[in-house]
């Protein structure tokens, strides 16, 4: 249509136009190079959650042990106390989540270059579940903050926070960046270029 | 919902809204107070204006504001086992990973459960104190409005009262845990900033920000 529209204030512009003259925002048709940032956040992401899960996220100090477990063994630890809810919201919020934001983010970046059976609607709803559930891994490492702030009583027991919290945080961060670099416009593209349903509404 | 095909260009652009998530144009019509216009093609909701919205999220900035500050600094949980006795505030919380490279991780969780809203409210606030006034944007407005918004997935305030909840059934059995004054004003943040980011019709703030002597919205 000749135009491009900025996606902060939703603003339509002569094509061409480099800034927003309303709120400022670089304007881009398509974000340029928008697959090649998410697959490089994703890898990121990728390489941090695997030392996340090896190496131990809280290290237990009682009067007379040291305890060091990983995200994995607190989960099955506190489930071996009874708390089978606490347990199941750990294990979905520091196992579940981040794996299946691996499999959507990548699902979506391929689905935008090959053929899926799959909706744009569905898609698009993929992706703003993604981009609404990822804030909430960060649960662990507030729970790890939490934790190693109040459990300090001298000798009787502290806690405190082991390696693995750094690389949990950090693969948070970079797949929250991967979805943010994810280029919604791309889901619709494919359809418009078939000359599918999108026609009657351009 | 007001979404009306548009097919010629010669429409003018002042006249056109444009889909941020899906691209799909619109001729623009302004829904009335209480509608929504909502994309056709994704569903997302392009315009959501309110009666007196400026003002209730003002309203609800101010409250967020002392909230935040108030619970960063009074005790948050105490922790009592054996005469030991415990209590932090949520600045110490964010602060536990001191040492290190561990300090990378205190900064960002203070950041992320107390600095990020908090400079988000003080935007907010910044930017709407005018536009409620019915007087000219503040300098900068539409640059601070700006950096709110990209904020917005990075404030974690809620999400870190939940794992308050997951952190007290985790040490629930290995002391006593009792609550301070903050916890309780946290809960009540949560509950706002999630009010304050419902009530926000982000296009009537950059309509009114782009044309100051409109209505407000």
């Amino acid at each position: 249509m000749g135009i491009v529209a900025c996606r902060r204030c939703t603003k339509a512009q002569p094509l061409g136009t480099q800034t927003c003259p309303r709120c400022g925002h670089v304007l881009q048709s398509r974000e340029p190079l928008s697959l090649q940032r998410v697959w490089a956040f994703w890898v990121l992401g990728l390489m941090c959650y695997i030392p996340a899960n090896i190496y131990p996220m809280l290290k237990t100090r009682t009067l007379f042990k040291v305890e060091e477990s990983t995200i994995i063994g607190g989960a099955v630890e506190i489930a071996h106390h009874g708390n089978f809810g606490i347990a199941a919201i750990i294990l979905i919020a520091s196992v579940v989540i981040p794996l299946g934001k691996f499999w959507a983010v990548a699902f979506l970046a391929i689905s935008v270059k090959q053929r899926y059976k799959v909706t744009n609607h569905r898609r698009q709803i993929l992706y703003e579940v993604v981009e609404y559930i990822g804030r909430w891994s960060m649960i662990d490492i507030f729970v790890v903050a939490i934790l190693s702030a109040l459990v300090q009583l001298k000798t009787l027991a502290s806690i405190n926070p082991g390696v693995a919290s750094i690389f949990f945080a950090l693969s948070v961060i970079f797949t929250m960046l991967s979805a943010q670099a994810f280029d919604s416009r791309l889901i619709w593209d494919a359809e418009a270029k078939d000359g599918g349903p999108a026609r009657d509404e351009r | 919902m007001k979404d009306v095909v548009s097919s010629e260009l010669d429409v003018e652009l002042d006249g056109l809204i444009v889909c941020p998530t899906c691209d799909a144009t619109y001729r623009f019509e302004k829904p009335a107070n209480g509608e929504r216009a909502v994309c056709q093609r994704c569903h997302k909701v392009l315009i959501a204006p309110r009666r007196n919205a400026g003002l209730h999220i003002l309203a609800v900035a101010l409250a967020v504001f002392f909230l935040i500050i108030g619970a960063a600094f009074f005790p948050f949980l105490t922790i009592d086992a054996a005469g030991n006795r415990n209590a932090v505030s949520i600045l110490d919380a964010a602060l536990a990973f001191s040492g290190g490279p561990m300090i990378f991780l205190s900064l960002a969780t203070a950041a992320l459960i107390i600095f990020v809203p908090l400079a988000r409210v003080i935007l907010t606030m910044y930017v709407l104190v005018p536009v409620v006034l019915d007087r000219p944007p503040a300098r900068h407005a539409i640059r601070a409005f700006r950096l709110s918004e990209a904020m917005r997935p990075w404030s974690m305030a809620e999400i870190f009262a939940i794992g308050c909840a997951v952190a007290l059934v985790k040490v629930a059995d290995l002391a006593h845990v009792g609550f301070g004054p903050a916890f309780w004003m946290f809960g009540v943040l949560v509950v706002l900033v999630v009010a304050q980011d419902s009530f926000m019709c982000k296009w009537s703030v950059w309509n009114s920000l782009e044309h100051p002597k409109t209505k407000r919205s």
